[in-house]
């Protein structure tokens, strides 16, 4: 399999020729920071073009296709107009706060960005407990949200703000329950490591039923973790006009917008990282051809592809069901998804100690 | 392993600026290129056209602190849940009694919350 580490350990060598380490350095993190923008802004352009199209597929619609052959270029017009469109300067709100927020969201989704396993060797940051990191920087983002709302001096986007911070900190608790159980079942935290595991079998075929079990919860939380799908009430725009960001326009909205596609797409990479094995292949024990073949399959295309996959189910997950109500939403946390989510741990550890899993 | 051997909190440093550095350098093309225009009425709360009643920043609903406060406490746990999540393995039974008897606490009480009715949303 093509390892990327290659490339960069070449690059590494080749700046350390002409320069001190401490400029190389520099150099490299420019460089990476480069990198990271130009893949976020793509990845939310094209993601927003996917669900656009998707969204017009199963409503029986054509979805974009005026600007460019099949709308293509819709994407780069969107981002265009939101440059472009004026940033309104308030009265009655608390103008620190409220400038402060979207840079909260921005770097909560940036931190999480940079953890996800792109590739054999092209990962950022990478350490022994990686995924815990994960988890406690993707929880910055609701203080951007809740900060949001407040800082807006709106009553619509006090409502959203709070149901939101609801929202996310309750379903936040399935999340990290159905992390820690592919970690009982893994024993490491580290990204690297997680996806070494799963060289012999993904995780979700490897963990028997514990495994599906915490698949389905964390697709179900993810969901609401994102602000979307049947959970969308922080913006339900038929109650409270666009929720939290209602007194956002131009490219300050455009963050909050930008963040929520990011955010989709890390929901996914996280999935396809604990279940679906990140960028390893598909392999199967004992079948060497087929493993060759599907190796021969570039990595990132792998880890891409079934980011995208994952997208595929929350996006259908989103367009198939009608709101719920945010007592049915919290009923749903906290009297169902925690408790089968703790017991869901413990069977989990009693499948790892007795040696029950692949 | 790490990256081009830069220490892990270099690149976490460096996520950090990238995102501080996105938002603002996107607010300075936007701010460059969006047209600027002010009357008294546009810099108003928008509350779809009805006058604004009353301040906004002000006491809410209870309800939200309540699941807050439940939320603090399971977090908590799953904080103390990672590290015995690592080397579950290598503890074996002990350390599953003794995860046991801290879960069981635990889910006791969420049973008290749920009997006492701060599960139900009011």
């Amino acid at each position: 399999m093509f390892d990327f580490s290659i490339v960069t350990g070449w690059l590494h060598n080749w700046l350390l020729g002409f320069m001190p380490e401490w400029l190389t350095t520099t150099v490299e993190c420019v460089l990476i920071g480069v990198l990271m923008i130009v893949a976020y802004a793509v990845l939310a352009m094209v993601y927003i073009f996917y669900e656009r199209k998707l969204c017009a597929w199963m409503q029986c619609r054509l979805g974009p296709t005026r600007v460019g052959p099949w709308g293509l270029f819709q994407l780069f017009a969107d981002v265009f107009k939101m440059l472009i469109k004026e940033i309104i300067r308030l009265e009655n709100i608390d103008r620190f706060l409220f400038a402060l927020a979207p840079y909260l969201v921005i770097v909560a989704s940036m931190l999480t960005f940079a953890c996800l396993p792109w590739g054999n060797g092209l990962q950022i940051i990478d350490f022994n407990i990686g995924v815990f990191f994960m988890v406690a920087a993707s929880s910055i983002g609701v203080l951007g949200i809740l900060l949001a709302g407040w800082s807006s001096n709106n009553k619509y986007t006090l409502i959203g703000a709070m149901r939101s911070g609801a929202q996310m900190v309750s379903y936040e608790l399935s999340v990290g329950l159905s992390i820690l159980t592919i970690v009982v079942l893994a024993g490491t935290m580290s990204i690297t490591e997680l996806v070494e595991a799963q060289s012999d079998g993904w995780f979700l075929f490897k963990g028997h039923i514990p495994a599906f079990i915490a698949f389905v919860i964390y697709l179900i939380a993810a969901n609401a973790e994102t602000n979307r799908g049947p959970f969308d009430m922080p913006e339900a725009e038929h109650e409270l006009t666009a929720g939290y960001h209602t007194e956002y326009s131009g490219m300050h909205f455009g963050f909050f917008y930008l963040a929520e596609y990011l955010n989709l797409f890390i929901v996914s990479g996280i999935a396809s990282l604990l279940f679906l094995g990140g960028w390893m292949p598909l392999h199967v024990p004992g079948w060497d051809g087929f493993n060759a073949v599907m190796d021969y399959i570039p990595s990132i295309v792998w880890f891409i592809g079934k980011a995208l996959f994952v997208t595929f189910l929350l996006m259908w997950f989103r367009w198939s069901y009608p709101r719920v109500r945010i007592d049915q939403m919290l009923k749903l946390e906290w009297k169902y998804l925690m408790p089968i989510g703790l017991f869901n741990l413990i069977l989990m550890t009693l499948v790892v100690m007795y040696d029950l899993h692949f | 392993m790490e990256l081009l051997s830069i220490q892990s909190t270099t690149l976490m440093v460096t996520a950090l600026l990238t995102g501080i550095g996105l938002v603002a350098a996107a607010l300075i093309i936007a701010k460059l290129i969006s047209p600027k225009s002010y009357s008294p009425l546009k810099g108003k709360s928008y509350e779809c056209g009805v006058p604004t009643r009353g301040e906004s920043m002000m006491q809410f609903k209870v309800g939200y602190y309540l699941f807050a406060i439940l939320f603090l406490m399971f977090d908590v746990e799953t904080v103390f849940l990672f590290p015995w999540a690592v080397v579950c393995k290598t503890l074996g039974t002990a350390g599953l009694v003794s995860v046991g008897i801290f879960l069981a606490v635990l889910i006791l009480g969420l049973a008290y919350a749920w009997r006492k009715g701060a599960l139900e949303w009011k």
